[in-house]
């Protein structure tokens, strides 16, 4: 029956909750939204739906763009905020993955971080920025400030529910074999949950560039999050979209590069 | 056989459990989960403890083990109390506990490399109980890439090459199908004869119990008692078609009436 009917067959397979697509078909997919959207683009300016006030026109957007790229400016912008994303993103990683797997498998480190951890990474972050330009004035430091502010008690979080999963007849098997208790974060419970680790790391590189705006709100003389807010006062829309998308494309490529990390380093949880 | 006598040769102690009793909880949410356990393993016996669910039997072996605190009593492994647990006693689980970020060869040569040993032995070790369970081609693989009988293969392997004096199985073939667990239990009973390690094997299944062992310990439940002790004397090597055999039967029907009892007792 289902031979005689391809397209019944591929329509059933395409319903199927959780059934593989082909390569080509999830391509063709993502291709065709996104032309969608840029399609809806043109068409809502062009047509004169949306005043270019408000709404630049896509070329526009493309046109400041290589005209920033190629006087250098963008560059400049682009580097001053990845060096800040990078550097509140390092720090925060350095400190929280150690506490969090400590965390995790430590019950009284859990009991007496667990309860401040929690109320803290409920704070806007936006609220502090006042106090840290109070405490460690306006240089970069205050940016990087924001970043770490915004991701560290995430990352904790999250790497601690991720150390407490660990199974706990691995950790036995592992005591059978002669691993000394002191050294089951180190040799059990890291490398157990490193898959986990890689994506939390994925997850809060993406959230730290969107405090990036954040970050530059106040007394940055570059960055992309600096020139949008500057933008803003101008009316340039078209700057605006262009720091948009590129804090987009670099949170993009960063997400690949944790991607391609796991795969490389814990290539059995594939 | 030629590359184990590269490697220590292999030891095994006698386990001794007196009067063991265990409890969880406290006050009227006490639960009595052990009571007065007593028996004792000579070396090189293959001993099984078969019993119903939640009858104690694991967690009897998870004390043996060392993993979890008797209330009472005493177990000794070689004649040393057992306070935590050790590399003395390997053990086998019932869920698969390879290490998935190792490889197959990775994962047996773990104990040896704790211990500190150079790696020219680990390599011939390795090389050794691979082959023991037929798995030298899959030195390289991932634990996720094996199915569940090899995974307990490993398993076995990477308890043995840590040389331990006893080796502890918690129902290691329960998550098996049949025709696996009767190869496992085939392969188990020839690396056993190789070996010679102390084993205490724990499982439900009555079959599998007399078909390994040298002494069958018939376990009750609520609390955990030993009810009774059969010495199997059935011929080694033994192979599945005992199970047919009056002698074995006998012995089946003799332990299902005792679990029959149990139940009974429950209701």
């Amino acid at each position: 029956m289902e031979t005689n009917q391809p397209g019944r067959s591929a329509w059933k397979a395409v319903t199927t909750p959780f059934r593989a697509v082909s390569r080509p078909l999830s391509i063709t997919l993502s291709v065709l939204v996104w032309g969608a959207v840029i399609g809806g683009w043109f068409a809502l300016t062009y047509s004169g739906a949306v005043k270019e006030m408000f709404l630049p026109r896509p070329e526009s957007v493309l046109s400041t763009t290589i005209s920033m790229a190629l006087d250098g400016s963008l560059w400049e912008h682009v580097l001053a905020s990845v060096q800040v994303v990078l550097i509140g993103f390092v720090i925060s990683t350095i400190v929280a993955v150690p506490l969090g797997l400590t965390m995790g498998t430590y019950r009284v480190v859990q009991a007496a971080l667990d309860p401040l951890v929690n109320f803290i990474r409920y704070l806007p972050v936006t609220s502090f920025v006042p106090l840290f330009i109070l405490w460690i004035g306006i240089g970069i430091e205050q940016r990087v400030a924001v970043i770490i502010f915004g991701i560290f008690f995430q990352q904790l979080v999250m790497i601690a529910d991720s150390a407490r999963g660990v199974q706990r007849d691995l950790v036995n098997a592992a005591y059978t074999l002669g691993t000394k208790r002191g050294d089951t974060v180190f040799h059990i419970v890291f490398p157990a949950t490193l898959p986990n680790v890689l994506d939390v790391l994925r997850v809060t590189m993406g959230w730290a560039w969107t405090y990036l705006v954040v970050a530059e709100l106040v007394a940055a003389r570059s960055g992309l999050g600096y020139i949008s807010l500057k933008a803003m006062r101008g009316f340039q829309v078209d700057v605006i979209f262009m720091a948009i998308a590129m804090i987009g494309i670099l949170g993009l490529c960063t997400d690949q590069l944790f991607r391609g990390i796991r795969r490389l380093v814990a290539p059995w949880a594939n | 056989m030629d590359t184990l006598t590269l490697a220590t040769k292999p030891t095994s102690s006698d386990i001794g459990v007196d009067n063991v009793v265990l409890r969880y909880g406290t006050g009227d949410n006490a639960v009595l989960a052990l009571d007065g356990i007593s028996f004792h393993v000579v070396p090189n016996e293959f001993c099984v403890i078969v019993g119903p669910s939640g009858c104690g039997k694991s967690s009897l072996l998870y004390l043996v083990a060392g993993l979890e605190e008797r209330t009472g009593g005493m177990i000794s492994v070689g004649g040393t109390p057992v306070t935590e647990p050790g590399p003395d006693r390997g053990m086998v689980f019932q869920a698969y506990t390879l290490f998935p970020w190792l490889t197959v060869a990775q994962n047996v040569e773990y104990g040896p490399k704790r211990k500190g040993m150079p790696a020219a032995e680990r390599r011939a070790i390795v090389e050794h109980f691979l082959h023991e369970v037929g798995l030298a081609k899959f030195a390289n693989h991932y634990p996720s890439q094996l199915s569940g009988g090899m995974k307990q293969r490993v398993a076995i392997a990477r308890a043995l090459a840590n040389d331990p004096q006893v080796l502890l199985m918690d129902e290691p073939f329960g998550a098996l199908d049949s025709q696996t667990r009767h190869s496992m239990q085939k392969l188990l009973l020839r690396i056993w004869d190789h070996s010679k390690k102390t084993v205490l094997f724990v499982t439900h299944d009555i079959d599998e119990a007399i078909l390994l062992a040298d002494r069958v310990l018939v376990m009750s439940g609520r609390p955990g008692q030993i009810k009774k002790e059969i010495h199997v004397d059935l011929p080694r090597p033994r192979s599945m078609d005992l199970v047919m055999e009056p002698n074995f039967i006998a012995m089946k029907r003799e332990i299902l009436e005792l679990l029959k009892n149990d139940e009974d007792d429950d209701h």
